[in-house]
């Protein structure tokens, strides 16, 4: 044994000693540091919604979901709001669920993944996902109803203005293109956990690959496409930017009729009786009430996605046996 | 039943009667069993098919029913039918949908926005350097660079509204960054299993929560509150809005980092215990590093989200677009700017085609950072285990 | 074919595999082989581990072309027909050549539904017809008075060896010449074997089998000839008593002793 491995021990102990203690307050100081972390995410939620409930609650009656708005946005309800939010999501729904579930499907199922074709849409899937909201809204703008909505009017409509103005079909499909990165992921997630087995016994029963889609991967992957439709929609109800300058009002006389109809929604009704209103005092009951529908249409959107997302996984459990 | 010796009873084809040789391997037992799953056939009378079917039907000795089966015509199967290849080819094209988005997108705003470098109407009243470099408008004592585009002498100057959305963008950032993260490091390392079970889908009701609605908790509630906090001068400011937009940016960045530093193999912390580390040394030399691509992505994700963010901005940022470097001060963001001049805009002129400049250069902004971000979360990726 | 004493027909060769030669990426999996599957008897295909095996047998019905970077040279012959080649429809062999795989793979559905697949995706629709026809497969695969009760009840409810035997009646129900089976007792308990065996047994009648097994005495039980494959060639083929008794090669004869596997 070398001089070198000689052990001071008592030194050593020392040392020990004091690391243990300062290591005992720095665990400690990290529990409670990212604790707290944690702790004021939660209290963050919690103080808006209690704010929102406590002053929303008192307005909120099936009178005020089902009436229209009346003296100045000071008394009544919001039922076209809510009318018009349904009638735009529904739309956007049929465009961009049928399209992302497409896309996710061809890239899941059919692309090569070397392919340059496959990498430009997966790039282009998560550009579009971080695209601003008002820049889509300069989209809608800019393409649907000014290129678009002019040139059905030119082609249809000898030039008067129908559709080259804000429009609920225009809201809808900028929705739809906000929103398809939503669904293409979800769809693929849901893809993706179907076993191999299962397509192997379908091909090796001698049928093709789309067979194999149609009547067993997308059959099993329904719950997945389900929550990516869900927070869709979603998304959809919420968002005001993309619907600013395609079809979003403030008041309107009447619910909408047409495609080409502008429409009154939730989200934007918030937005503008916080910022635009004549008389503060007056409108905020029906403010907050809004803020209330639109708090609980989303959680319970958020609550189905979530519940759908769990009895998944549980058949998929089961299923592996 | 009666057991007659039907003529297609097979013959046991076991090894032992060939040449009454056992080899290795083949037991006396599955020997009896062929001789004995010979004893529990039966062959019942039968005269037609539907006889035989009829016949099987009901039950009979043991489950081994071997009725010679009364075969129904040939199968004959039916190639896939033609619209299957149709809808294969639609799939295919619909796929390009996303591509095509984001192209339509940027050809169509940069097109709105390209009269800036070649109209003579618009570039009378703007063009880049006008824009960009400050200038000496009359009425004023320095050169400066101004955002008033509705005046008599509109001014486009854009450094206010970069300016402000750096501002409320670093406010963001700072707050989100660290509680994000620090709550996903105790959710994921501290934190039992069903408290994880909770807390994780409440977390995501938080990002669910539409911006608009945090604009307006902002603007009604944190307004006032920071006002009374901090002795405020003007209600609305830089600090509220960059605080309110954190909260949308929290919960991404917490989810990507929570899903991260769970994945981290056990046998990580293992070896590291094992060495002698503390908790705390394990988690912060070992743990996040192995987490940061993931959590790097949140926190890309999360810049993104930031700059882009509309409507907490327009609501809570109290829309001044003025250059100061105080976060007290009220501000106006680029996108904010869009949302609020394009209602009263004349279309096609020089005010529209610079809220389309700005959409433009918002988009590429975005575009750069989800790029930068991939690219530095590939080589981070890379550094830490071999592969991307 | 002529038939002889046994009231089997005088075996001829179903398939004719000619120099088969099996790839991934370049790298030289199984091959070449070259053998002669009789018809209407049971040739079992053993080794150890790794042999290459399952590797041919998923090139007899065309499945190895779902992996990527998978090369198959040589011949394939079904009734003297090419299975390979250009312009050759994957899904007609596989209409022909059915397939049971080593975990029994339902499909979430219902048991009628499973066993109906085949004929559904090849344009059967007619509820009496596709009635008929599940209770004959059913029945084939010893399976129908254990499950007529209960048609409708999903096929994940089944036992083990149950679930086995109905990915069985589901690839009978297309009505295959050739029925490919990769290890089907393997992942059960003795007496689902046992079952599996006898009903591989009564299988041999009408149609051909070729199975592939890590047992030797499922091998010797089952089987009529057997090929012993070994680091991805093919070391003998003979009839199951001959390859038992008197093997030919001495690596066949040590497999069989068991001085190695």
């Amino acid at each position: 044994m070398s001089a070198a491995a000689v052990v001071d021990r008592a030194a050593l102990a020392k040392a020990t000693a004091h690391r243990t203690r300062r290591n005992f307050v720095a665990d400690g100081a990290l529990a409670i540091v990212s604790g707290a972390a944690l702790l004021i995410i939660l209290t963050i939620l919690a103080v808006i919604l209690f704010d929102v409930v406590r002053q929303g609650l008192p307005r909120l009656s099936i009178a005020f979901l089902t009436e229209a708005p009346r003296n100045g946005m000071t008394e009544g309800g919001i039922f076209p709001a809510i009318i018009g939010m349904l009638e735009m999501v529904v739309l956007m729904t049929l465009a961009g669920v049928p399209v992302g579930v497409a896309t996710a499907i061809y890239l899941h199922e059919y692309a090569s993944p070397v392919s340059p074709i496959t990498r430009a849409i997966r790039i282009a899937v998560a550009n579009l996902a971080g695209v601003p909201s008002i820049v889509f809204g300069l989209f809608g703008l800019g393409f649907f109803v000014q290129f678009v909505g002019s040139g059905i009017d030119k082609l249809f409509f000898h030039g008067d203005k129908v559709f080259g103005q804000p429009a609920l079909i225009w809201a809808a499909l900028t929705m739809a293109v906000l929103t398809l990165p939503v669904v293409i992921v979800a769809t693929e997630e849901a893809l993706r956990a179907v076993p191999r087995e299962l397509r192997e016994a379908s091909l090796a029963l001698g049928a093709t690959k789309f067979q194999t889609v149609l009547h067993v991967a997308v059959p099993q992957a329904s719950p997945g496409i389900l929550t990516g439709t869900i927070l869709a929609v979603s998304r959809g109800a919420g968002e005001v930017a993309p619907i600013l300058f395609t079809g979003v009002a403030y008041f309107l006389p009447q619910l909408p009729r047409h495609l080409s109809s502008q429409f009154m929604s939730p989200s934007y009704h918030v937005y503008v009786l916080s910022t635009q209103s004549p008389d503060v005092d007056a409108t905020q009951p029906i403010l907050y009430a809004t803020v209330l529908v639109l708090l609980l249409l989303t959680f319970a959107l958020n609550l189905a996605a979530v519940v759908v997302r769990s009895r998944m996984r549980r058949r998929y459990a089961g299923a592996g046996a | 039943m009666s057991v007659t010796k039907p003529k297609r009873f097979r013959e046991v084809r076991n090894i032992r009667e060939i040449n009454g040789f056992v080899p290795f391997g083949v037991t006396a037992m599955s020997q009896t069993r062929h001789l004995f799953v010979k004893s529990e056939w039966s062959y019942p009378p039968v005269t037609t098919p539907e006889g035989a079917i009829a016949m099987a039907r009901q039950k009979t000795i043991g489950t081994k029913i071997a009725v010679p089966p009364a075969r129904p015509p040939k199968l004959t199967l039916a190639p896939a039918p033609l619209w299957h290849r149709a809808a294969e080819w639609t799939l295919r094209v619909l796929a390009f949908s996303a591509v095509v988005a984001i192209v339509l997108i940027l050809v169509f705003i940069a097109k709105e926005a390209a009269p800036i470098f070649y109209s003579a109407a618009v570039r009378a009243e703007v063009t880049m350097s006008k824009m960009w470099v400050p200038r000496l408008w009359p009425g004023y004592d320095e050169s400066a660079s101004i955002w008033q585009p509705v005046s008599e002498i509109p001014k486009f100057g854009i450094w206010p509204l970069v300016l402000g959305t750096v501002k409320v963008t670093v406010v963001a950032m700072a707050v989100s960054v660290p509680l994000g993260v620090g709550g996903a490091v105790y959710l994921s390392q501290y934190a039992r299993p069903r408290t994880r079970e909770i807390v994780k889908p409440v977390v995501e009701l938080l990002a669910g929560i539409p911006s608009v609605v945090l604009g307006f908790f902002a603007l009604m509630v944190m307004a006032t509150w920071f006002q009374r906090l901090f002795g405020l001068e003007s209600r609305l400011n830089a600090l509220v809005s960059g605080v309110a937009l954190s909260f949308a940016v929290i919960p991404l960045i917490f989810t990507f980092a929570e899903e991260a530093l769970r994945a981290v193999p056990r046998s990580y912390v293992e070896a590291s215990t094992a060495l002698g580390a503390a908790r705390w040394q394990t988690i912060s030399r070992v743990v996040l590093p192995a987490a940061s691509p993931g959590i790097a992505a949140g926190v890309a994700l999360g810049l993104g989200r930031a700059v882009g963010e509309t409507m907490i901005v327009l609501m809570a940022s109290g829309n001044a677009a003025i250059i100061s470097a105080s976060l007290a001060d009220s501000t106006r963001t680029i996108s904010a700017t869009i949302a609020a001049e394009l209602a009263e805009v004349v279309f096609g002129g020089a005010h529209y085609t610079v809220l389309f400049f700005l959409g433009t250069l918002l988009f590429l902004t975005t575009f750069c950072i989800n790029t930068i971000g991939d690219w530095a979360i590939r080589r981070m990726k890379i550094r830490l285990g071999g592969t991307a | 074919m002529s038939a002889n004493s046994n009231g089997k027909a005088e075996p001829a060769p179903k398939l004719i595999v000619r120099d088969l030669t099996v790839s991934y990426d370049g790298k030289k999996a199984v091959g070449p082989v070259s053998l002669d599957i009789v018809g209407q008897h049971v040739t079992a295909l053993i080794g150890p581990s790794g042999c290459g095996k399952s590797t041919f047998l998923r090139s007899l019905n065309r499945m190895n072309e779902l992996i990527p970077g998978c090369r198959v040279a040589g011949s394939v012959l079904l009734d003297d027909a090419p299975i390979y080649g250009p312009g050759i429809d994957p899904v007609a062999v596989r209409r022909r050549i059915g397939m049971v795989f080593q975990r029994s793979n339902p499909f979430p559905k219902s048991i009628q539904e499973n066993v109906a697949y085949g004929l559904r995706i090849g344009g059967i629709d007619n509820p009496q017809e596709i009635a008929g026809r599940v209770e004959l497969a059913l029945t084939q695969a010893a399976l129908w008075v254990e499950v007529r009760d209960r048609l409708n009840d999903s096929a994940l409810g089944l036992s083990g060896g149950q679930q086995q035997r109905l990915c069985i009646a589901r690839a009978l129900a297309v009505e295959p010449e050739v029925l490919l089976m990769d290890e089907p007792a393997s992942a059960l308990d003795p007496i689902a074997t046992a079952h599996i065996e006898e009903l591989i047994n009564e299988l041999s009648e009408s149609y051909t089998v070729v199975i592939v097994t890590h047992n030797m005495q499922q091998a010797a039980r089952v089987a009529d000839y057997t090929a012993f494959f070994y680091l991805g060639e093919l070391v003998e083929f003979d009839r199951t008593d001959v390859i038992f008794t008197k093997p030919s090669n001495s690596r066949t004869e040590d497999y069989i002793t068991g001085r190695f596997g």
